[in-house]
C-alpha cells in the first residue's frame, strides 16, 4: 500500500491525487495526504505518475507497514519503478523493449 | 481538412449536481470504454466516458501487461488460433465470432502502432504486437480519447441507469468523488464498459472492478450469460498484488517443508496449489528460468518484480510464499449477453464491451488470462461505440423524454436501516474466495452459500436509503452480492464440468450440457438453458 509522500520532493502539483483509481490521496493547502490508505490496491501506478520520485508504495498488500524515509532514500527505490518502464527522460529507451514474445507459449 | 467533432453540452443543474447531453454515455475508461469512446465519436456523436477512477489508471489493464490475441492474417495461423482454445474452453467459442475478433483485432493493434505506441522490434527487424504495457497503453487510450472530442468524467463512478417510459436505456447518474456532487447524463445510449467482478481482491488493478455495471444493467432488467465461468484464481505472492501467471510457468511449488507439491503447475495444475493451499503455505521459485528468460522477464514486466526488490527476495533463488487471488469475472468469461454484432444487450439503448460483457463467444468457459481479453476489449469496444452512435442517430430528437431512475438498492425508502457496505463486501467474499466454494464446487456447499447470500439479498433489499457519503460503498457491496448470485446459481444449473467450471459431484464434461446458462433477476434469481450456435445450425439442417 502507498506509504510515503516525501515532503522534501513533493511539489504539491496533485497529479497522484488525479491518477490514483482508487481516489486514495487527499489535496490540502500543502502537500497531498494519504487520505484513505486501505482503498489502495497497490498498483504502483502513482509512482508512474509522479514526477518527482516523492512516493513510495509498499509491496504489502494487506498491512501497512512502518517505512523509515532516511533510509529509503539512501536506496535507488523511489523512481525505481519509473525508471524501469522508461517514463523518465533518460529512460526512454526503456518503452520499447518488451520481450513478452519470446516468453509466450511456455 | 480539420475534422468536426462534436461535444457533450452541459446543462443547467441544480445545486449540486451537474448535468450534461450527450448522443453516447460511456461507463468505464479501461481499454474496451476508451475504443467505445472513440468509434463512437468517429462515428459523429457527442461522447461522455465517466470512469468511476482515472481514465488511464483506471482497471485490470492499466495495473499490468496483457498479451494481445494478435495473430497475422495468414488462414492458417488463424485457424491455428482458434483451433487450440476450444478444447479448454469447453467447445463453447463461436467461430465467427472467434474470427471477427482476431480480424478486429489485428486492424485496432496496428492504429495503435500507427498512434506511436512503442511496440518492440524483433532481431528480424519485425515489429512484435502480440502484448500491450498497461500504463504505456492507457495513457495513449486517454490520449486518443481526449483528442476524440470525448469529454471524460474521472473519479465519478455511475450508480444508477435511466430509463424513458419505453423502459430505454437514456442515461446514468452518479457521484464525482472529488466534488462531493452528483452527475447526471441524458444519453441517447450506453455503452457498459465498467469491467467483471473481483470481488476486492486486490488482484492486480481491479479493486475498482466490482461488478457495478452489471447491477445497473439488471435492475433495468438485462441479461447476463455463462456466469458459472466466474472463478479464475491468479497466483501472487502472499504479502503483495502482482499476479503475473505467465512467469510462474517457470517456477517450482513446494510446501512448507520444502518437498514438492504433486502436480502443482501454473497452467493445467493451479486445482492442485489451491488443494496444498487448503492444507498450509505453499512457496514458489522461478528455478526454471535460464539467464535469458529472467533478462526478458525483468525488461518485459517490471511491475512483477517490485515485491521481490523491495522486500529483498530473489526469485530466482529463494522460496516464497504465493497465494491465489480470486479474479471472478475479470478473468471468468461470464458478463452481460450480447444479441447482435454490435454488442447490444437485450435491453434497447444499451450496449455491452469488454469484461462487463460475456467474452463466452471467443472464449466458451475458459480464458488463460489477458491474451483474449484484451482482444475482446478492443474489438467489442469499437463494435458497442459504433453500435451506440448509430442507435443514438437513428433514434433522433429526444430532448422530451421524462426520465426515471432504475436503482433500486441503497436508494429506496425502506423501513430498515441502511446496510454497512464494508460488512457486506466481506460477508460477500466470505462466499466466493475460499476454494471449497468457488474453485472446487459442488451441490450442497453450492445451496449453502446461495441460502446465506439470498438471505443477504433480502436483508439488502428492505434496508433504507443509504448515507450520500456511503452511497457509492453501498452499491459495490450490493453488487458484488448481486454478482455472487448469479455464479452460483448458474454454477448450479451447470451439472457438469466443463471450462474453469468445476463441480466434485459431476467431475466429468457431459456432451448434452454443450449450451450457455442465461441468468438474471435481483429479488429472484433465475436461470434458463440455450443452445450452442451449433446446436441450432445442426437442428436447421435436419
Amino acid at each position: 500500500m502507498i506509504e510515503v509522500i516525501d515532503a522534501e520532493r513533493c511539489t504539491s502539483c496533485d497529479i497522484c491525487v488525479t491518477a490514483c483509481p482508487t481516489n486514495v490521496f487527499d489535496k490540502t493547502d500543502g502537500i497531498p495526504v494519504i487520505a484513505r490508505q486501505s482503498d489502495c490496491q497497490t498498483c504502483f501506478l502513482c509512482e508512474l505518475y509522479c514526477p518527482e520520485d516523492a512516493l513510495y508504495v509498499s509491496p504489502f498488500a494487506d498491512e501497512a507497514q512502518l517505512i523509515d524515509v532516511v533510509m529509503l532514500k539512501r536506496t535507488d527505490v523511489l523512481g525505481s519503478y519509473r525508471r524501469a518502464v522508461g517514463w523518465t527522460d533518460d529512460t526512454r529507451d526503456r518503452r520499447g523493449v518488451d520481450r513478452s514474445y519470446l516468453l509466450f507459449g511456455h | 481538412m480539420s475534422i468536426q467533432t462534436h461535444r457533450a453540452e452541459r446543462l443547467p443543474a441544480q445545486p449540486g449536481s451537474v448535468e450534461f447531453d450527450a448522443d453516447v454515455l460511456v461507463l468505464g475508461g479501461g481499454p474496451a470504454g476508451t475504443w467505445a469512446a472513440v468509434s463512437a465519436a468517429e462515428r459523429g456523436a457527442r461522447v461522455l466516458l465517466a470512469d468511476k477512477g482515472f481514465c488511464g489508471t483506471s482497471g485490470a489493464t492499466a495495473a499490468a501487461g496483457t498479451g494481445v490475441w494478435y495473430i497475422d492474417p495468414d488462414p492458417a495461423l488463424r485457424e491455428a488460433a482458434m483451433a487450440n482454445r476450444e478444447k479448454m474452453g469447453g467447445y463453447l467459442q463461436d467461430r465467427r465470432w472467434m474470427a471477427r475478433v482476431l480480424d478486429r483485432t489485428y486492424q485496432q493493434s496496428n492504429r495503435l502502432a500507427d498512434w506511436g505506441y512503442p511496440y518492440p522490434v524483433d532481431e528480424h527487424g519485425r515489429s512484435q504486437r502480440n502484448s500491450l504495457q498497461g500504463p504505456e497503453y492507457m495513457r495513449l487510450m486517454r490520449k486518443r480519447t481526449k483528442q476524440a472530442g470525448v469529454a471524460i468524467l474521472d473519479h465519478s463512478p455511475a450508480l444508477e441507469l435511466l430509463v424513458d417510459d419505453n423502459g430505454a436505456v437514456a442515461g446514468a447518474s452518479g457521484v464525482r468523488r472529488q466534488k462531493q456532487d452528483r452527475w447526471t447524463v441524458r444519453a441517447k445510449a450506453v455503452v457498459i464498459a465498467t469491467g467483471g467482478c473481483a470481488f476486492l481482491s486486490k488482484t492486480l488493478g481491479s479493486n475498482v472492478l466490482t461488478g457495478d455495471g452489471y447491477l445497473m444493467a439488471a435492475e433495468a432488467g438485462a441479461e447476463f450469460t455463462s456466469m458459472e465461468f466466474s472463478n479464475p484464481y491468479a497466483i501472487s505472492p502472499a504479502f503483495g498484488s502482482v499476479t503475473k501467471t505467465l512467469f510462474y510457468g517457470w517456477a517450482t511449488f513446494t510446501y512448507a517443508d520444502g518437498s514438492v507439491v504433486p502436480g502443482a503447475a501454473s497452467k493445467g495444475g493451479r486445482s492442485a496449489i489451491a488443494r496444498a493451499l487448503l492444507r498450509g503455505p505453499v512457496y514458489a521459485r522461478l528455478d526454471k528460468a535460464d539467464d535469458g528468460v529472467q533478462r526478458h522477464m525483468r525488461v518485459s514486466q517490471p511491475n512483477f518484480f517490485l515485491p521481490f526488490d523491495r522486500t529483498g527476495i530473489d526469485p530466482f533463488r529463494d522460496r516464497f510464499p504465493v497465494t491465489l487471488r480470486l479474479e471472478g469475472t475479470v478473468r471468468g468469461t461470464g458478463g452481460l449477453r450480447i444479441i447482435d454484432d454490435a454488442c447490444a444487450t437485450s435491453l434497447p439503448g444499451l450496449y455491452a464491451a469488454g469484461d462487463a460483457a460475456t467474452r463466452e463467444l471467443i472464449c466458451g468457459g475458459f480464458t488463460g488470462g489477458g491474451s483474449h481479453n484484451a482482444a475482446w476489449a478492443m474489438s467489442s469496444g469499437l463494435w458497442a461505440g459504433q453500435g451506440a452512435a448509430d442507435y443514438a442517430r437513428q433514434i433522433g430528437t429526444t430532448t422530451a423524454r421524462r426520465l426515471l431512475s432504475a436503482a433500486t438498492v441503497a436508494f429506496r425508502d425502506r423501513p430498515r436501516r441502511a446496510f454497512d457496505p464494508a460488512a457486506l463486501a466481506k460477508a460477500v467474499q466470505g462466499e466466493v474466495f475460499p476454494y471449497e466454494l468457488n474453485y472446487f464446487r459442488d451441490a450442497s456447499r453450492l445451496n449453502g452459500a446461495l441460502a446465506r447470500l439470498d438471505a443477504g439479498w433480502r436483508d439488502v433489499a428492505e434496508a433504507g436509503p443509504a448515507d450520500p457519503a456511503d452511497v457509492f460503498r453501498a452499491r459495490e457491496a450490493a453488487a458484488m452480492l448481486a454478482t455472487a448470485r448469479w455464479m452460483y446459481r448458474s454454477a448450479l444449473a451447470r451439472q457438469e464440468s466443463r471450462g474453469m467450471h468445476r463441480r466434485d459431484d459431476f467431475p466429468d464434461q457431459d456432451g448434452r450440457q454443450r449450451h450457455y446458462v442465461t441468468t438474471g433477476g435481483l429479488d429472484e434469481v433465475w436461470t434458463s438453458v440455450r443452445p450452442h450456435a451449433d446446436a441450432v445450425h445442426a437442428e436447421a439442417a435436419e
